[in-house]
């Protein structure tokens, strides 16, 4: 690969993801024109009523008497500067919210990552080395039943069983407030309240991965190349950890790309259930409260998450896969 | 070369799925005289425990749980169905536009349909409902609109290939209009790679209709297995067998038609069944 063409390269990514933010924007300003009540309407409710002057002095103020398509062109020009709009009912502008709450988020998401994905790949490979023995029966049947479980309910359950009748772990929260913990000792507390909410969360994946490493280092294995290898003279541990294993992560790479919609999604569950405060809770009582704004906030938000996620996701693949350099 | 039928039916795992769905499909169909009662009906002493008057027990308000399971296939069923149809019917649409089109269309349409992937589905789903208002019809219409992508991508991959292959270029030669050549030659040719698709969806259609139902927005006045769930949630130190019981309920569905699935793929598309 020439210099400055990764560059060129992410730049090039970059501009493909305009349209798709573009996409979510214009999906956020329909839905809230859908949503019932609009913000002069739930201001006046807040005061306890309001005469229709009032209300209609209001929209004036918000903007909301012009045409849809000069509002829809203000709300693009208010998320451009990052202005997400005001939540009502939390009495805070919509991005301080979301951004005191991306950082638990980011936490549940990265620790999930890395078990889902260590462990996934690392079970998929012992699977693909046993093929056809009953360790390998053992792992794919357990597979596929993680793989068919809902996600909320292995959460309720290990909260039955750790938490319930063997009082591990706590139930609930993201650290004991009342403790004041520091330093270490805050730490160990956050990551004692980290491991149900993570093991809830990846293991759905975890399955996802396991089955597809399976399957693609058996593909890999049937591959030229391997015979290749082999007629060279290589060893199998050899080909198997030098050539097949590192063929074989490509599509796991891929698929971790993907989940990350995926794996917000499962958050807000997640975070529902064990009452971690991140952007999923936040989601969910913002659904309870009616506050359009900060929920279409919140979309708005993981979308662009997504993006970034596989935008990264795209430039890792180039440095696995010279290959794909050219594209 | 052994037929489809021997194929499909000779692998026990699809056995074992398709004995759980017959019976869940009997008991679906069979609910109003397996339980006649209405299962928001209280029936007796809150929380009893199963194996008592009731198998199951009751729940928190003396609801027959077993009632509830009952009533719950019905409407779990019927929504992931009803949107699985919906979404492989729009899926179906795009996929075979865009695919036989090809050029700017197909390019547009892509687009579109990539879009949809790349946003958080699960949240959108979420946002549809909270904006629309939790009923039967807006859960049928969420659960469609986050879940037709894949069937648009899997038929336009299909109608790429066939529609270069000789018995397509003979109708067109034949001078049958493009809707006919879509419809009657392209179509039927990509049909058992939808089969499999479809079928699969209709887990994740179960699995996303429980879980908006667990977080309170299913439909109202429809018992269905997520809603046990999340109303059970609160009592689960005094009555495990609330959350216990439909999360079961839910597991062995989901893997039933995962497993009949699966073994729909391996008798379709033989060579890959080894992997």
């Amino acid at each position: 690969m020439k210099s400055g063409s990764l560059g060129s390269y992410i730049a090039r990514r970059l501009l493909q993801t305009i349209p798709v933010i573009l996409g979510v924007v214009v999906v956020n300003f329909l839905l809230l024109q859908l949503a019932p009540g609009d913000l002069a309407t739930v201001l006046a409710g807040e005061a306890g009523g309001a005469p229709k002057e009032y209300i209609d002095q209001l929209r004036a103020r918000f903007g909301q008497d012009q045409p849809v398509y000069i509002q829809l062109f203000n709300y693009m020009r208010n998320l451009l500067v990052l202005d997400l709009g005001y939540s009502f009912r939390q009495s805070a502008p919509v991005l301080d919210l979301l951004l005191a709450r991306l950082w638990p988020t980011l936490l549940l998401m990265g620790s999930t990552l890395v078990v889902s994905l260590g462990l996934g790949i690392l079970m998929g490979l012992l699977a693909a080395l046993w093929v056809r023995t009953w360790k390998d029966h053992v792992i794919s049947v357990a597979a596929i039943i993680v793989y068919a479980t809902p996600l909320f309910w292995v959460g309720l359950m290990l909260v039955l069983v750790f938490s319930i009748w063997l009082d591990w772990l706590p139930t609930s929260g993201m650290e004991n407030v009342v403790a004041f913990h520091e330093g270490w000792d805050r730490v160990v507390d956050i990551a004692r309240h980290l491991v149900l909410p993570t093991v809830t969360l990846s293991l759905f994946y975890l399955a996802l991965y396991a089955r597809l490493m399976r399957a693609s280092m058996l593909e890999q294995r049937g591959l030229d190349y391997v015979t290749t290898a082999r007629a060279k003279g290589q060893s199998d541990r050899k080909i198997t950890t030098r050539h097949v294993f590192r063929n074989a992560l490509l599509p796991v790479v891929t698929m971790a790309g993907v989940q990350t919609g995926g794996l917000l999604g499962g958050s807000v569950v997640v975070e529902a259930i064990f009452a971690w405060p991140g952007l999923g809770q936040l989601a969910f009582q913002s659904l309870f409260a009616r506050d359009y704004n900060l929920l279409l906030g919140i979309f708005f938000m993981s979308a662009v998450l997504v993006v970034i996620v596989n935008l990264t996701v795209d430039v890792i693949y180039v440095f696995l896969d010279p290959r794909i350099r050219i594209g | 070369m052994k037929t489809f039928w021997s194929r499909f039916l000779g692998n026990p795992r699809v056995y074992l799925g398709l004995i759980w769905l017959g019976l869940l499909l009997a008991v679906a169909i069979a609910a109003n005289v397996l339980a006649p009662t209405d299962p928001f009906a209280i029936v007796g002493k809150p929380m009893a425990a199963p194996g008592g008057e009731f198998w199951l027990g009751t729940d928190s308000l003396g609801r027959n749980v077993l009632a509830g399971l009952i009533h719950g296939s019905r409407a779990t069923l019927l929504i992931a169905v009803l949107a699985t149809l919906f979404a492989v019917a729009f899926g179906t649409f795009i996929g075979a536009v865009a695919g036989y089109h090809g050029g700017l269309i197909d390019n547009v349409l892509m687009r579109f349909t990539e879009f949809f992937q790349t946003i958080p589905s699960f949240l959108f789903a979420i946002v549809l409902i909270a904006v629309l208002s939790p009923s039967a019809l807006n859960l049928v219409v969420a659960i469609a609109t986050v879940s037709w992508p894949p069937i648009a991508r899997v038929v336009r991959g299909e109608v790429l290939t066939v529609k270069s292959r000789e018995f397509v270029q003979a109708a067109v030669v034949a001078g049958q209009g493009d809707a006919a050549i879509l419809i009657k030659q392209v179509l039927p040719n990509t049909l058992s790679p939808l089969i499999v698709t479809g079928s699969l969806l209709i887990a994740t259609a179960i699995l996303v209709e429980s879980a908006l139902s667990f977080l309170g927005l299913g439909a109202p006045n429809l018992m269905s297995w997520g809603f046990m769930i999340g109303a059970g949630r609160s009592f689960m130190r005094e009555a495990w067998w609330l959350v216990t019981v439909p999360g079961v309920a839910i597991l062995l569905t989901v893997l039933a038609i995962n497993l009949v699935g699966e073994g729909l793929n391996d008798a379709l598309n033989p060579r890959l069944a080894d992997l």
